[in-house]
């Protein structure tokens, strides 16, 4: 593992007021509070923190970053985050232990087959790197997954996009809140927001734990408590909060040479650096703000892991957890202007935020420091809910929500 | 895991349910009068509470019959 460096940031007192205040000290919100400062010069900036730094859903998730979208939207805002992926260790001076090694979305009936080969087609078309690979194809590639046809769910073919992979998601969080730091936001942690400051239909502040910290703009990025944080502030979001599980075995020598997704008999797979297997599948279905699911989803996606994988019989179970994701009704995320004047929502990435972190913060950033959407973020916007413009990935999420 | 009370069948495990979101969503009674935000709001928006919430379940492995319950989100406590 990369060393990492001496300093990371300072752990200030809040001002009484910043030019911009990120409520969520995530990956996207410290992405978004590193590209203000970076990409716009907006330096007067904090991001609030209600735990501890990428404390949430950035601390436990299965790392993978891939922008095979079937949408013209989708494609552009992730394949613009994989771009930025590539140069993230160097533009951050942090190795992020980025990894391109691969990912397979397998398909195992002919709907999968042709929805496959039909993303496969719409990636190209939007520049993103993705092949169709047959049964023998995948077992050159992945050789450790069960093509035997004479199983119930026989895989028929995968796409693969080459440049996808996984990063350390700590490394990731760390790198980001690190350069903020260093171009000057202020990072507070244990800071909760209870209430938002308003003039009118205007947001001035907001009110939190250590007291009221006033702001030219608030932009939330918090991921499964934004509708909560929208209740406060007067407005309601299509978001439904979930509980998403994933889990790790035991420690392993490399075996597993890529990543693993499939939608149909539903699990992901990949090999951590250190040599967990890091395993995912869909949310559980009711609402919940717990932070855990139930057990007969995490059996559903080992069975599903166990077909696809019988090697991995004898591996142990080491850690199993949940967190809270927000599930939008295309399964797209929301970023844009509130219906509360100067207060902006980033949310409703559902299972499959961490692979845009890079790309949200640069579009929120934008959209923050200037009042208007980036070209990238525009067709994201909650006004897509009354037109009726949605983006459907429901298919190319590739989990169930 | 859920144990959850089917009015009928009494307490069941959740993987016998099937989740139906939130309770006493209502089609709107005159349709044609709706602005493109109310169809927006009626299709999309739903109540997401970190509290209680009144939602429904369907017994499908069981009765097969539709009822409502008030569960915290918070909590998982199902206060009926």
């Amino acid at each position: 593992m990369s060393e990492h460096p001496d300093r990371l940031w300072r752990n200030p007192e809040p001002r009484s007021g910043y030019d911009v205040v990120i409520v969520g000290g995530g990956g996207h919100g410290l992405a978004t509070a590193y590209y203000l400062a970076a990409n716009h010069g907006i330096r007067n900036v904090a991001v609030l923190e209600k735990g501890w730094l990428a404390g949430g859903n950035m601390a436990r998730n299965t790392t993978i970053i891939r922008s095979n979208y079937l949408w013209d939207e989708s494609a552009a805002i992730y394949e613009h985050a994989l771009k930025l992926w590539e140069g993230l260790s160097s533009e951050l001076d942090y190795d992020i232990l980025f990894s391109q090694r691969g990912v397979l979305n397998l398909a195992h009936t002919l709907q999968d087959v042709r929805e496959g080969t039909r993303r496969v087609n719409a990636n190209r078309l939007n520049g993103v790197d993705a092949e169709w690979l047959d049964p023998d194809q995948v077992r050159e590639f992945c050789p450790i997954v069960n093509t035997a046809q004479d199983v119930r769910y026989p895989v028929l073919g995968a796409t693969l996009q080459p440049r996808a992979g996984i990063a350390k998601h700590d490394h990731v969080a760390w790198a980001f809140a690190r350069k903020a730091d260093e171009l000057g936001v202020d990072l507070i942690q244990g800071c909760e927001v209870t209430g938002f400051l308003k003039d009118g239909n205007k947001v001035i502040g907001v009110d939190t734990n250590l007291g009221p910290i006033y702001a030219g703009r608030v932009g939330l990025a918090a991921a499964g408590h934004s509708s909560v944080l929208a209740s406060l502030a007067g407005f309601r979001l299509p978001v439904q909060s979930h509980p998403l599980q994933a889990l790790v075995s035991e420690l392993l020598e490399p075996v597993h040479p890529c990543v693993v997704m499939s939608n149909h008999v539903h699990v992901y797979v990949s090999q951590a650096h250190k040599g967990e297997l890091v395993m995912g599948a869909g949310i559980d279905p009711y609402n919940s703000y717990t932070q855990r699911g139930s057990v007969h989803v995490i059996e559903q996606q080992m069975a599903a892991a166990l077909e696809l994988f019988p090697l991995f019989a004898r591996a142990h179970v080491l850690r199993t957890w949940g967190g809270i994701v927000d599930v939008t009704p295309d399964a797209s995320p929301i970023i844009g202007p509130t219906p509360v004047d100067e207060l902006f929502v980033n949310c409703g990435w559902g299972t499959g935020g961490f692979k845009a972190t890079p790309a949200s913060g640069w579009t929120y950033a934008h959209t923050l420091a200037t009042g208007k959407a980036h070209a990238l973020n525009e067709p994201f916007a909650l006004e897509r809910f009354t037109t009726g413009a949605l983006i459907d990935e429901h298919g190319a999420a590739a989990v169930a929500h | 895991m859920l144990l959850i009370p089917c009015p009928w069948c009494g307490d069941r495990d959740e993987t016998e349910f099937h989740y139906g979101g939130q309770a006493g969503v209502s089609y709107p009674a005159r349709p044609a009068d709706l602005s493109d935000e109310d169809w927006g709001e009626y299709l999309f928006v739903r109540d997401n509470p970190k509290g209680p919430l009144a939602e429904r379940w369907s017994h499908s492995a069981g009765c097969r019959r539709w009822f409502s319950i008030t569960r915290n989100t918070a909590t998982n406590e199902i206060v009926r």
